[in-house]
């Protein structure tokens, strides 16, 4: 009889007796585990769970705030999605944007922390001046911009000392998108800086002498040992950037409020339109639900991705 | 194996405490608002957005002589100022979470929403119904954008004419002529506002006339503009689009070329600001008089004549009971003190009343020392009477982002003003029929 059969028999036998009477001692634990842990668990249950449910819930009805009619509708909120031109404008605004922040973000992170990786003299300095938008308030910060991004404001200031007159940054379809894209990047880029950071510091200096013995060149070094013993991190930061991107508000209701046109209306900021500005918290539900099953499936083709491309992964 | 046991019974604990929250949450936006007579003393509660301590402070003055003369019903009123950029957002959150204030203003523009959804309850009877309210003496040009069948769902405490204040200091230095010797010969129109606001900012490297508000988004706010043309957004029963109609298109063209052909105003991207000396003129609410810091020399006047003679428009704000407040029926009783003759004439000192007996230079004038007698009779006085308002609507949020969406294609120096015009129609027939 191997290990496993005698482990399956004896498991069998203890499901065929009585069941243990809980000692006191036992009582206790559980007692204290879960007073421990209720906190917490009753904390998500309120703010994360119940939210959920409710929202769902709300998707399914005809809510109009001023009215105070809340009718049940089945499906038509999600019926309307299918015909509303202008979610779907705001679905192709959110990919723009989540492309263009996510190629931008990813790539000017993982040059700025190899760059900072160096042993060289300021890199801490460096360090610091990429990080500190991270802790400034995005507000505080967007206004910012949005002053610099005006027609007479700072950037076209500094263009035509350069002889360049700049465009109006935040009145055309292509330049507004890119503004709101560059602003989001420059504000968050030292976080996922820190992240490559903290994950190129790990890569044991050994294989990179063993390979440099090899005669591997610095790119072969980076795309061949750096970037496969990184990718967990890269990972982590893609999800964590591309979810970011799904979720920007402030930026364009502060730079932009969804225009020119609607240009710069994304999914987000519709949303928050359909619910605060028209009342129609029903249809806005019904968004909002949209955009957590979009969250999810790309988080979870992520997940699954992972197992061909990240080092560690089996 | 005990834990395998309690698995499904720990589950089934989780989705019904999920259920019980979600439907507690849910059951807050249908409860049923509360309407009998409370047996003791409540407290009221109206949303503001005005942070302006003084003005606060005079309420909390009238508030608290009601409170004294009605122990029996009332405990205590309180003001809560809201930011007015989120102010109608705010409100309709508290609304969604089952959280009413008693009373609150109410932004024009969205009067006939509120009105129209049933948010508001009928204060007429109640108005009509106090000793010594005088309902008579309020001017029914001022009520009807509040009114519906034969109820009246909110009160209009505030009527601000729109004017132009001048930079006179700035329009001296570029040589050009007085905007009130203009007016007195009866040749202040807005090409000669125009005109005046192009050589002004041509030689002050400023701005010319400003918009207050305006900054390419707020577009109703070119109504100050457009009533000189006869023109209008939609039709006056709001169900046909009026934008394409030639007074319309007359009016914005005279616009667009004012800001990428003459000078004459701010382009999109740019901000100036007239009470900073930033502008030669702006278009805005007399109200914003207590901005003016001496800084400069400056002049208040009607709005100029457009081809069509001179229209005044007025900006009016309302105080409304919430139907599904706690107690509304207090609530309307707090409101006919709170504007009854007396205190309207405290409150006239920021907001010009709709009390015809009110409306007069003295009462005006006592609250006003910036205001010459004479600036108040042209510009508030008279510009009250027979004033319209801002474009309404009762889709009026949808139709104000869409418009909004529309008319950014406008603001570029090469536009095609008839097409994005009929563009615009087209986009907002549906909002306008729904």
């Amino acid at each position: 009889m191997t290990t496993s059969a005698v482990l399956a028999a004896a498991e069998t036998a203890e499901r065929r007796g009585p069941r243990p009477r809980r000692s006191a001692a036992t009582r206790a634990d559980w007692i204290v585990g879960y007073t421990m842990a209720a906190p917490a668990v009753l904390g998500s249950l309120a703010f994360v769970i119940a939210p959920l449910v409710a929202v769902f819930w709300f998707s399914l009805h005809d809510w109009n705030v001023l009215a105070n009619t809340f009718v049940f509708s089945g499906g038509d909120n999600y019926e309307r999605m299918l015909t509303d031109q202008g979610l779907h404008d705001s679905l192709l605004a959110s990919l723009w944007f989540s492309i263009g922040l996510v190629v931008l973000n990813i790539t000017l992170a993982l040059f700025l922390a190899v760059l900072l990786n160096q042993k060289l003299p300021g890199t801490t300095t460096f360090r610091t001046f990429f990080f500190s938008p991270v802790v400034v308030s995005l507000v505080a910060w967007t206004i910012v911009w949005s002053f610099l991004l005006q027609a007479d404001g700072g950037i076209n200031g500094f263009l035509s000392l350069l002889g360049i007159q700049g465009p109006n940054w935040l009145r055309g379809d292509f330049t507004a998108m890119l503004s709101v894209i560059v602003v989001q990047v420059f504000k968050n880029v030292g976080m996922n800086m820190i992240l490559f950071l903290a994950a190129l510091q790990g890569v044991p200096e050994e294989i990179m002498e063993a390979a440099r013995i090899d005669g591997a060149g610095a790119w072969r070094r980076f795309r061949s040992i750096t970037l496969p013993m990184i990718s967990p991190t890269v990972l982590l930061v893609s999800i964590l950037t591309v979810v970011g991107s799904l979720e920007v508000f402030a930026q364009i209701a502060v730079l932009t409020g969804g225009g020119p046109g609607n240009s710069t209306t994304v999914l987000v900021y519709y949303l928050y339109q359909q619910a605060f500005r028209f009342n129609d918290f029903g249809y806005a539900s019904a968004i909002s639900v949209l955009l957590f099953v979009i969250v999810l499936i790309l988080t979870l083709i992520q997940w699954q991705t992972r197992k061909r491309w990240v080092f560690n992964e089996t | 194996m005990s834990t395998q046991q309690r698995r499904p019974r720990a589950s089934l604990a989780l989705g019904v405490g999920i259920a019980a929250v979600a439907l507690t949450l849910a059951g807050c936006s249908g409860s049923a608002p509360e309407t009998e007579t409370p047996d003791e003393p409540v407290d009221l509660r109206m949303t503001v957005w005005t942070a302006d301590e003084s003005q606060l402070a005079m309420f909390q003055e009238i508030a608290d002589a009601y409170v004294e003369d009605n122990p029996d019903t009332v405990a205590s009123v309180t003001f809560e100022a809201i930011p007015f950029a989120d102010y109608t957002t705010t409100l309709t959150t508290q609304l969604a979470g089952g959280n009413a204030p008693d009373l609150g203003w109410i932004l024009e523009s969205y009067a006939p929403e509120f009105v129209s959804s049933g948010a508001l309850a009928d204060i007429r009877p109640e108005l009509q119904g106090t000793e010594g309210y005088e309902y008579d003496d309020l001017l029914s040009s001022s009520l009807a954008l509040w009114e519906k069948d034969d109820g009246l769902f909110a009160y209009p405490f505030s009527n601000s004419p729109f004017a132009v204040f001048v930079n006179t200091d700035q329009l001296a230095a570029a040589g050009q002529a007085s905007p009130a010797d203009l007016l007195a010969d009866g040749d202040w129109t807005f090409d000669a506002a125009r005109d005046l606001s192009a050589a002004a900012a041509a030689t002050s490297g400023k701005q010319g006339l400003v918009v207050r508000d305006f900054d390419f988004k707020v577009w109703e706010n070119l109504a100050t503009i457009w009533n000189g043309w006869d023109a209008a957004p939609w039709s006056a029963d709001g169900t046909s689009c009026t934008f394409t109609d030639p007074e319309m298109v007359d009016a914005f063209t005279w616009i667009h070329d004012a800001i990428f052909v003459d000078g004459a105003m701010p382009g999109p991207g740019t901000t100036a600001d007239f009470f900073a000396g930033d502008a030669a003129m702006t278009i805005t609410q007399i109200s914003r008089a207590s901005a003016l810091d001496g800084s400069f020399g400056w002049d208040v006047l009607p709005l100029p004549a457009g081809p069509e003679g001179q229209q005044n428009v007025i900006g009016q704000a309302g105080i409304g009971v919430f139907a599904n407040a706690k107690h509304p029926a207090v609530a309307a009783d707090f409101l006919a003190y709170f504007t009854n003759p007396q205190n309207a004439e405290k409150l006239a000192t920021y907001f010009p009343p709709p009390r015809e007996s009110l409306l007069n230079a003295e009462t005006l004038g006592a609250a006003n020392a910036k205001l010459s007698a004479e600036q108040l009779q042209a510009v508030v006085v008279d510009g009250i009477q027979g004033a319209v308002t801002k474009p309404t609507h009762v889709n009026f949020a949808k139709l104000q982002d869409t418009v909004r969406a529309q008319l950014d294609a406008l603001w570029a120096p090469d536009a095609d003003i008839e097409a994005v015009l009929e563009q615009t129609c087209s986009t907002i027939a549906p909002l306008l029929e729904g």
